[in-house]
């Protein structure tokens, strides 16, 4: 026991204690909240308004479509025998949409020209001004008065969400993207580490340093503090980017007091989704803070600490394995990992499928297995799930991580000392049958 | 000390141990020879733990061998040397001790006292891969005594050294053994084992081929030759000489009576005897005469 205590601290101050680990601990938040705050602008600042020369030949949408923006609109008139060419160069503009006369007083044909192709949100502008506007002009038509149009306009629904358990009102929006922001966070631990754990490895191998320390300890506990010491190594860089965001909320408003509202969109710009983004941005502030404050962060955190922990173990004890049949060719490692990289992606992708859909069977499914239930139950938990679903998953990430470490240690304490061959999986096999 | 009980080891396609039995006795220095791939590394292996045997028995002063007891106990450099690449050799050198079971004084007080007898001291803060091939060996041979082994076992220890440090090492091999550590050394270097050893078993594919101490093997595989340096002519006695040069000559002989017999004669016709000794047949001879013969082993797993 003494000795895998001597081996997790060597691992862990070996890789604390290199400049390389504070310049990362450093860079990855400023790189990150870099990326974050470039998308930030450039989604903020607009770009230079685009002008769109129109030509109604219909009549109906004349001196109706409005501007917004990103598009500025102009109303323009064809030239006798003029191509539409040169009717972008003529008006300045860089779009130029043709409305042809109706046939038969319905719709006849909208087309727009650029050059360079038209993008898709222009398209989408146009259409949904133009149908707006044709749809105005059928309730005129049919006798509907300008007052009755307004109100119909006006009217929405919002859709609100209750949960029973605790009759709170439940945001789903803010449910999909803290379960995307967990169960992408294990996903990235699950790599960066992981594959820590097998570089280190290999670099025992490479070295022959192996045989000389399982001379004095067991394989197992050689590979076990080495995952164990790299755990720390992990929870210490966690420590110091908690800390260093909390420095950051303090400072932040102190350089630049305008920046901070924009802080909910860049979470959400984070989980890169649409329409969460959307959603966000209406809502008002303090009813989201209040929305996430009402989360049962209690449950959310340790069923985190919970899956990081059994999906760590589970992977690195993988990944200890693989980095053990690697001969010195990095080629190699590449093809050896794939077992291991496909279910951490499939897992990604599960989640991916969850976040909108969390009581799916694919869901159900992935949030079971013990290879993607750390990725994909973790993006369930904002949900609210059975608390018995959440036992049979956390029974089911033990015993899973358990029966790998032991497959794990077999492959690893033949491999460590092979050199020279290339190993195939059949061989692996047959180690595992070793005694 | 280390009793070796009809250990077997088979892989896949091969015996690399194949019933191997043999004592080595308190402190000796016991030659594990053999050619390339003969099994040595494989025994040495199960001798230290690091691998079980599939069948038979390692006693450790009569008990059966149990690695968290007695690994302590063992010093093991292995032919491929390891050091961490990036660590501080005195940190390096610190941790293997702990390993083995020193408190942390203890291994410092042991480091101090090695460092500077090997004139390392400077070293402490540099890390193994700013070291030459020679210096890590060095320090490599340190990280496998400092925690005073009863048993060292030292695979191919002088392979990269230059004749000095070479000397060094011998040096302190030999005074480790007066200090009555029990030494298993392995090679195929036989001009070092002539010198060293005083037991020695010879394996080949896995089998033992040749054991016991190593005068008595000379003596077992001698030829009945022997070396005369006379100023005089030996013409009656030309059956007996296998070769000549000059005034040396190589002869060999049945049984005693014979060289009485050339002797005597040239007592009486008081030639000069400038040198007379047996010729006793060297390690390295032995070792080609009785590996050549039986198939290398292969290695097409």
């Amino acid at each position: 026991m003494n000795k895998i205590l001597l081996i997790i601290k060597r691992e862990y101050l070996s890789r604390v204690k290199k400049k390389s680990f504070l310049i990362t601990t450093l860079l990855i938040p400023l790189l990150t909240s870099g990326l974050i705050s470039t998308v930030i602008y450039f989604a903020s600042t607009s770009e230079q308004k685009q002008l769109i020369s129109v030509y109604d030949e219909s009549g109906v949408f004349t001196q109706k479509i409005k501007g917004n923006s990103s598009f500025q609109i102009q109303y323009v008139n064809l030239g006798l025998d003029e191509k539409i060419d040169t009717v972008l160069s003529r008006t300045n503009a860089d779009i130029f949409l043709h409305i042809y006369p109706f046939k038969n007083n319905q719709p006849d044909s909208f087309i727009l020209y650029k050059n360079g192709g038209v993008s898709l949100i222009a398209k989408e502008y146009i259409n949904d001004e133009l149908t707006n506007i044709f749809q105005v002009k059928q309730m005129q038509d049919a006798g509907i008065n300008k007052l009755q149009i307004d109100s119909i306009h006006k009217s929405t629904i919002s859709v609100k969400s209750y949960n029973l358990d605790n009759h709170q009102e439940t945001s789903s929006e803010i449910a999909s993207v803290i379960g995307y922001v967990m169960g992408f966070l294990i996903y990235i631990i699950i790599f960066i580490y992981g594959a820590g754990v097998m570089r280190g490895v290999m670099e025992e191998k490479t070295n022959r340093i192996a045989e000389v320390i399982i001379s004095s300890v067991r394989p197992f506990e050689l590979m076990m503090g080495k995952i164990i010491g790299i755990a720390f190594v992990g929870f210490t860089q966690f420590g110091l980017w908690f800390i260093l965001l909390l420095l950051f909320k303090v400072a932040l408003p102190l350089f630049m007091p305008s920046l901070q509202p924009t802080m909910p969109m860049a979470m959400a710009g984070m989980s890169n989704m649409h329409d969460t983004m959307q959603v966000i941005s209406q809502s008002e502030n303090a009813k989201m803070y209040a929305t996430i404050m009402g989360q049962n962060w209690g449950l959310i955190i340790g069923c985190f600490l919970f899956y990081f922990l059994g999906g760590y173990f589970l992977y690195a004890a993988m990944f200890a394995a693989v980095g053990s049949l690697v001969n010195e060719d990095p080629q190699e490692a590449q093809q050896l990992t794939l077992p291991i990289t496909m279910p951490i992606i499939f897992g990604f992708i599960i989640m991916a499928s969850t976040v909108k859909d969390p009581n799916s069977s694919l869901a159900l499914f992935g949030s079971m297995f013990p290879l993607t239930s750390p990725i994909v139950m973790l993006a369930r938990i904002p949900y609210d799930v059975p608390t018995w679903q959440i036992i049979v998953s956390m029974v089911l990430l033990v015993s899973g991580f358990l029966l790998m470490t032991w497959l794990s240690a077999k492959i690893y304490r033949t491999g460590i000392l092979m050199y020279g061959k290339k190993v195939t999986w059949k061989e692996v096999i047959k180690w595992l049958k070793y005694h | 000390m280390l009793q070796l009980l009809h250990l077997k080891k088979y892989y896949a396609t091969q015996k690399a141990v194949d019933d191997i039995s043999f004592t080595v006795p308190q402190g000796s220095i016991f030659g594990l020879l053999g050619p390339n791939g003969a099994g040595k590394s494989s025994i040495l292996r199960m001798v230290t733990g690091i691998t079980m045997p599939d069948e038979g028995q390692i006693l450790f002063n009569q008990e059966p061998f149990d690695m968290a007891k007695h690994s302590g106990l063992i010093g093991y450099m292995p032919e491929e040397r390891g050091l961490y690449k990036k660590m501080k050799i005195g940190e390096q050198v610190l941790y293997l001790a702990q390993l083995k079971g020193l408190s942390k004084q203890d291994a410092l007080a042991k480091i101090k006292y090695w460092f500077q007898k090997l004139e390392m001291e400077s070293w402490w803060n540099k890390k193994v891969e700013d070291l030459s091939k020679g210096m890590s060996q060095k320090l490599q041979f340190v990280t496998t005594v400092l925690h005073q082994p009863k048993l060292l076992i030292l695979d191919e220890p002088f392979s990269g050294l230059d004749p000095v440090n070479s000397e060094v090492i011998k040096n302190e091999i030999f005074e480790l053994a007066k200090q009555g550590t029990t030494i298993i050394f392995s090679t195929h270097r036989m001009e070092q084992v002539e010198e060293i050893c005083q037991h020695i078993v010879l394996i080949n594919q896995g089998k033992i081929i040749l054991e016991g101490q190593v005068p008595e093997i000379k003596q077992r595989f001698k030829l009945g030759e022997y070396k005369l340096v006379v100023d005089g002519n030996l013409e009656p006695f030309t059956k007996f000489i296998h070769s000549n040069n000059g005034n040396e000559f190589v002869l060999r002989f049945q049984d005693k009576k014979e060289y009485r017999q050339v002797l005597q004669y040239c007592l009486d016709h008081q030639f000069d005897i400038l040198n007379f000794n047996e010729i006793l047949p060297s390690l390295h001879d032995i070792f080609i005469q009785e590996v050549e013969g039986t198939a290398g082993r292969k290695f097409d797993r």
